[in-house]
């Protein structure tokens, strides 16, 4: 197991270490190998989500991957609510991937994606505290020779209520890992949680303050090596020629290599010595099929998509195209999305020890399983002779979840120096470059009014990228993308759409360039939402109507998505004069949806110079995820979802030309910093009854409520991100 | 061959000359907490102290430096975790992946240190580092709370 060291807020004035510590070198956390999983003399697990220590120190393994959202402290909550133990006692630690393995997936999914960590795993981890508190009550009533329903736990000290005896967890700990586990294992009412629903303070800031906390780069094994490595910049092309004379000559340089057919590496004593040599070496690329192609020429692919005959259906009711047809007036209006790099603070990066019998990797992931079985396959060995040892993660927003591409690098390089380890990092420029990035769509959205103004239909053809076509092909069927219509399912309770229209025609024209795609925070969501939201407000607009009671008249069926709407809207007093900031305007515009099974709104406030400058002041936002687990925890993921939302909305875009990715560090690939950051105030709706994630859903509202208000300002529509392509003058 | 004085040691430094001084940090002296995000001075993700002031390692060659300047890091920022910015961050919870925060931590203690009640709109103006999770919000308040001013609005 990896521990995950997290000295406790009181004991970090008396832990960490003097600045000088650091200069010792040393080994890091990953290598540290908890009792648990050091076989005979180790400290026993009540069951595989709990151990607990003679000292009375409480381990909670946690099987989703850390990478800034919360979700340690998140599922340390809901395990430690049902064991009754003493929160100043928890701490954490992963199980690796291959121990998973070895106990039939004892961890469940280790996926750490789609906003899923808490609502896919609540259920199985709070029984795992449950049951491990019955067996330790139930190892103290045994010790006492009194009937367990006598005894109760709290604060892990177990007493007999009868004669007021009591222990601890630590003292019956290892008496209890030898009972039966339970079967019938009953959870707590959530009106009695004591934990769930606080706003606990992460047990993971102390490190992140001092430099202490090691992430995948920062790693230090023994004997180490480090890698640079440059693929073909051009997907689908290889490697031609390489020069490397000049490379291997220079200092700390000890081999230059070959990386599967398409990119070349440098192994060096220190990782800038190889990044410097890389440079040097002279690669002539066979650029393949795709060396001329451009944003531009696939944009002609995707408008031909918008009126293509053939498209699969996401959802229908009614006979759209009756309806236009017939409609007293018609709206149309064409949107776009580009692509987008995740740009995560921490490049990609893998630490990876080849031998011919077995072989480690380290490694930032968000899905240590699928990195496992990543590493098996480029190694040449059964997954049971490698294992994934996960490291913190500087950013992961999908880039490390699905395809681990870098992971294949990194055993590849190393598989060449059997027996050393090789520690590969990316350069930001490679990271930028080799991304797997957010689709590039188009929507064409025409909309059907009556003569009083209400929408007699709407039909909406999204035209381009499928992730799943790209990454798990194998879910296509008949052509058919199931999550592109994310936000905008008839039904489900993971991201359905929020009106009810009297004739409705969704539908996709996938049309996919070479560029590869990936889970980009928030996924399919984020450009339906704007597609949607920002079309809604042109209907409400041609209908003379309020954006806000336009879309109201639509929602009867669909409460919860109206209540988080009416949130936001009753927060800023929508309809409400605003207040100039220095001296300008404040235009507001509205947003909602539901993905990744929670409800979200948004309220933008904004104003725009004379010279076309956008502030954005204020967003309030609104969610509503059920059970709201630490709604500190929840608050921080929305604002910061506006920060990755806004940049989108504003800034970021990678566009292609003779088949390469342009931008390749942010002085090109432009993000949202602070002094665009606008004020957010977020309300949690605590209804309870569901479990929804927050991670990534409400990034989709960010872009329309802007869009919208900007609208208001300007009036001038912004079709197609990123925003910086718009002047925002006053015509 | 260089001297650099870091964390207030005086350390023998064998590198080429036109190695970052991040690169030397993180290699050589294996000050790990500077982090390397961008490579060329946009993301401030390596911001270090030289005599007080905010500096972006990765894109100084080592051979710009001198053992007369000191050079300060994450580790050496304070033995304890207890500058009042370590302080503020810890109170507010400030990280999210933590990745960025060294760098923002150093960037916003030379901030606090040049300009100790500083306004928002010069927080929000010299505070350039880029946080990917985004804990701007927090990071702004952060800098308040350190400074002993309360927050706006």
């Amino acid at each position: 197991m990896n521990a995950i060291t997290h000295p406790s807020r009181r004991g970090l004035l008396a832990t960490v270490s003097s600045a000088l510590g650091a200069f010792t070198f040393g080994f890091h956390a990953p290598l540290v190998k908890s009792a648990a999983a050091q076989g005979s003399n180790a400290v026993p697990e009540i069951n595989v989500w709990v151990v607990v220590r003679p000292d009375d120190t409480v381990v909670i393994r946690i099987a989703r991957s850390e990478m800034g959202q919360g979700t340690l402290t998140g599922l340390a909550q809901l395990v430690a609510e049902e064991l009754e133990c003493d929160w100043s006692k928890v701490t954490t630690e992963y199980p690796t991937p291959g121990q998973n393995l070895a106990r039939n997936r004892a961890w469940g999914n280790m996926s750490t994606g789609g906003s899923r960590g808490i609502r896919d795993s609540h259920d199985y981890v709070r029984k795992g505290g449950a049951a491990a508190r019955i067996m330790l009550v139930q190892a103290a009533a045994n010790g006492w020779g009194v009937a367990a329903s006598e005894c109760s736990a709290a604060n892990s000290i177990i007493t007999h209520g009868p004669s007021g005896r009591s222990t601890s967890f630590g003292k019956v700990a290892e008496a209890a890992a030898r009972l039966t586990p339970p079967t019938d294992i009953p959870l707590k009412d959530p009106k009695n949680w004591k934990l769930v629903g606080k706003s606990i303070p992460r047990l993971d800031t102390a490190q992140k303050l001092n430099g202490s906390q090691v992430y995948g780069m920062d790693l230090r094994l023994p004997g180490m090596l480090n890698a640079a490595i440059h693929a073909c910049p051009v997907f689908g092309g290889k490697i031609g020629a390489i020069d490397s004379k000049a490379a291997e000559a220079m200092p700390g340089v000890k081999h230059v290599l070959r990386v599967g057919e398409n990119a070349v590496a440098v192994v060096a004593d220190t990782w800038w010595r190889a990044k410097t040599a890389l440079d040097a070496v002279k690669i002539t690329w066979d650029e393949g099929q795709h060396a001329n192609a451009s944003s531009a020429s696939f944009a002609e692919v995707m408008k031909a998509g918008l009126d293509a005959p053939e498209a699969a259906i996401g959802n229908r009711n009614g006979d759209a195209r009756a309806a236009l047809a017939g409609a007293a007036k018609r709206v149309e209006a064409v949107y776009g999305y580009p692509h987008q790099n995740h740009a995560c603070m921490e490049v990609m990066n893998a630490t990876a020890l080849w031998t011919a019998e077995r072989c480690e990797v380290w490694t930032p992931t968000q899905n240590g399983e699928a990195a496992l079985a990543a590493t098996a396959e480029a190694a040449g060995l059964p997954p049971a002779r490698c294992e994934v040892h996960k490291i913190q993660l500087g950013g992961g927003f999908g880039r490390r979840g699905a395809v681990h591409d870098w992971v294949r690098q990194a055993v590849a390089i190393a598989k060449q120096i059997p027996g050393t380890p090789i520690k590969m990092i990316w350069s930001r420029e490679e990271d930028m470059l080799q991304g797997r990035f957010h689709p590039v769509t188009m929507c064409k959205l025409q909309g059907g009014l009556d003569a009083q103004g209400n929408l007699t239909g709407l039909h909406m053809r999204i035209s381009g990228q499928s992730i799943v076509a790209g990454i798990f092909p194998q879910n296509i069927r008949d052509g058919r993308d199931p999550v592109v219509f994310q936000g905008l399912n008839a039904s489900g309770g993971e991201a359905d759409i929020g009106y009810s229209f009297p004739n409705l025609l969704i539908d996709h024209a996938m049309r996919n360039p070479h560029v590869p795609p990936g889970f980009w925070r928030g996924v399919n969501l984020n450009q339906n939402a704007i597609y949607l939201e920002c079309f809604m407000d042109e209907l409400a607009h041609a209908a003379g109507k309020d954006p806000l009671a336009f879309r109201r008249a639509l929602m009867g069926n669909h409460p919860r998505h109206l209540a988080v709407l009416n949130a936001v809207a009753e927060k800023v007093s929508w309809g409400s004069p605003t207040a100039p900031v220095n001296g300008q305007a404040v235009f507001r515009g509205l947003a909602q949806t539901h993905g990744f099974g929670s409800y979200v709104a948004a309220c933008a406030e904004v104003s725009v110079s004379d010279k076309g400058e956008l502030k954005v002041h204020r967003i309030v936002a609104a969610t509503d995820c059920g059970h709201a687990v630490n709604p500190q925890q929840i608050a921080m993921q929305v604002e910061g979802s506006f920060v990755y939302g806004l940049s989108a909305a504003l800034h970021s875009e990678c566009t292609v030309k003779n088949g390469r990715i342009e931008q390749e560090n942010f002085d090109t690939y432009q993000v949202l910093r602070m002094d665009e950051m606008p004020k957010v105030e977020t309300i949690i709706l605590q209804s309870g009854g569901f479990w929804g994630g927050v991670g990534e859903p409400t990034i989709a509202v960010a872009a329309p409520a802007v869009l919208n208000a900007i609208f208001a300002a300007t009036g001038k529509r912004v079709r197609q991100l990123p925003l910086k392509h718009t002047d925002l003058r006053r015509a | 061959m260089a001297k650099l004085n870091v964390n207030g040691r005086v350390v023998d430094i064998q590198v080429e000359e036109d190695t970052p001084l991040l690169w030397v940090l993180r290699e050589q002296l294996g000050l790990t907490g500077t982090k390397y995000g961008c490579g060329v001075a946009q993301c401030g993700s390596c911001t270090v102290h030289v005599d007080g002031a905010a500096m972006r390692a990765c894109a100084m060659p080592v051979s710009a430096f001198n053992e007369g300047q000191k050079i300060v890091t994450i580790e050496g920022l304070s033995p304890d975790s207890s500058h009042p910015i370590q302080q503020a961050w810890l109170a507010l919870d400030v990280p999210q992946c933590g990745f960025c925060q060294p760098g923002m931590i150093m960037a916003a203690s030379a901030l606090l240190a040049a300009n100790p009640k500083p306004t928002e709109a010069q927080i929000r103006e010299e505070m350039t580092n880029i946080c990917r999770c985004g804990t701007y919000n927090r990071v702004l308040a952060g800098i308040q709370r350190a400074a002993g001013i309360g927050t706006s609005g």
